[in-house]
């Protein structure tokens, strides 16, 4: 899912230099970090920056469907936790998009191509929430399924994206957890309410299985990322553990999963479920999704309507560094900018 | 695009008394006042600073990955430096 940038057909690289390629592999294989100013492959570095930056971008615009919801959550406790939730999504975009800029992309690049659409971002992102148990099917699925792609990025061989996913998975633990217990609320509820849990679990079932991406026979670029421990298991592996996971937490809610196909293998310990609609994968993808024009057209008018307010900041703090050049030009004093308290930060960076 | 870019600023967080800033990560920003309070929003949601420094990312010079063996190496022969080289006799007691 937030993996799906890894399925791109990325061209494949002459290997310029040989040997630093080698000690570049090297340093992978022996579990060590590649931190931003090391030497690393030209496609090492193209694959990154279009993972990371779909990451982020998923994040952003996974605030969309959810904060339809703000203003509608049926209490004030719901209310909070929805806006925390939210909010944490525009962090984890933001901390994505700071590791995709240690590659030497700029923010404003890494905006302007989701704004084109030259960007992708999950497609999960493009289907409606219609409901308010939708919200609690978001956090327990699509955040489920972003752990369970999450947490093998934690030890993925660039230490920047390494790092934002550790941070990442802690605050999606809360994610899921009240996302479940809203399911938990309205399946102990009255029979309208759990309709209605029932409901949202039948529309999001197929679209989360494919957050996972194509199929292993259908994706040719697992072999890459695994090579260079950007991913660690397959798509189909990682949509597996999450079906085995997730199935028996629909049970104990007392909710059908909408699969007359699945079923579990006692010889093999996990669930068989039935055949995904890669059509529909694939269109969402495209851009044809139920919501795609409308996340677009949200991010878009949100960016244009902070327009002014980019240019004011900016435009302010330049006065007010020409007003303290000015008056510290007056005073005859000279103007260091402001001075570090202490040198404590000194050899701290170094990474 | 044709907007000015923002600079970026470096964000260390003192997580708990006496403890040292720990680098945590990077926010944009105009100038240091609001990237002080966009590295409290973004990185201190739960309660994970007690402190926070904002240092311009310009300012920051870091030593090249290339000199790592240079630089670093040396002390790894050094064992010498460390209390575990030194014998002490077990009759002494803990030192």
């Amino acid at each position: 899912m937030y993996t799906q940038a890894l399925n791109t057909r990325e061209a494949p690289a002459a290997v310029t230099d040989p040997e630093r390629e080698a000690r570049f592999q090297a340093r992978v294989d022996a579990e060590l970090k590649i931190e931003p100013n090391d030497w690393m492959p030209d496609a090492y570095r193209r694959t990154l920056v279009r993972q990371i930056a779909q990451h982020g971008h998923s994040e952003i615009v996974g605030m969309l469907p959810e904060g339809n919801w703000i203003t509608r959550a049926p209490s004030l406790k719901r209310k909070a936790a929805l806006l925390a939730k939210v909010q944490d999504e525009g962090g984890h975009g933001l901390y994505l998009y700071a590791a995709a800029e240690t590659l030497g992309v700029s923010r404003e690049e890494l905006v302007e191509q989701l704004l084109s659409a030259k960007a992708k971002y999950a497609s999960i992102f493009n289907y409606p929430t219609l409901s308010w148990a939708d919200i609690g099917v978001i956090g327990w699925l699509v955040d489920g399924a972003a752990i369970m792609n999450q947490i093998p990025l934690c030890r993925c061989s660039f230490g920047p994206y390494a790092r934002a996913m550790i941070r990442i998975c802690k605050e999606e633990s809360f994610h899921q957890r009240q996302g479940y217990e809203i399911m938990l609320t309205l399946c102990r509820g009255n029979a309208e309410q759990k309709a209605m849990a029932q409901d949202a679990l039948d529309r999001w079932w197929w679209p989360v299985l494919m957050m996972f991406g194509p199929s292993d026979r259908d994706s040719q670029h697992t072999d890459h990322s695994m090579r260079w421990k950007i991913k660690r298991f397959t798509n189909d592996e990682l949509r597996q553990k999450f079906v085995d996971a997730t199935v028996p937490q629909a049970r104990y809610l007392g909710l059908q999963v909408p699969d007359l196909a699945l079923a579990f293998n006692e010889a093999t310990g996990h669930w068989e479920f039935g055949v995904i609609d890669w059509d529909e994968f694939k269109r969402v993808i495209a851009g044809d999704g139920p919501c795609n024009r409308q996340r677009l057209a949200a991010r878009r008018a949100a960016h244009d309507a902070g327009a002014w307010v980019r240019e004011a900041a900016l435009a302010y703090a330049d006065k007010r560094r020409r007003r303290s050049q000015a008056a510290s030009a007056g005073s005859g004093e000279v103007d260091s900018g402001s001075p570090p308290r202490t040198c404590a930060t000194r050899g701290i960076a170094a990474e | 695009m044709s907007e000015k870019n923002w600079p970026l600023w470096e964000v260390f967080i003192r997580s708990r008394n006496g403890m040292a800033h720990r680098h945590v990560g990077s926010v944009h920003a105009v100038d240091a006042a609001m990237a002080l309070q966009n590295a409290r929003d973004v990185y201190t949601r739960r309660g994970e600073g007690l402190s926070v420094w904002v240092v311009p990312s310009t300012a920051i010079t870091a030593s090249d990955p290339d000199d790592k063996d240079m630089l670093f190496e040396p002390t790894a022969t050094k064992i010498y430096r460390h209390p575990t080289f030194y014998e002490i006799p077990d009759e002494v007691g803990h030192m």
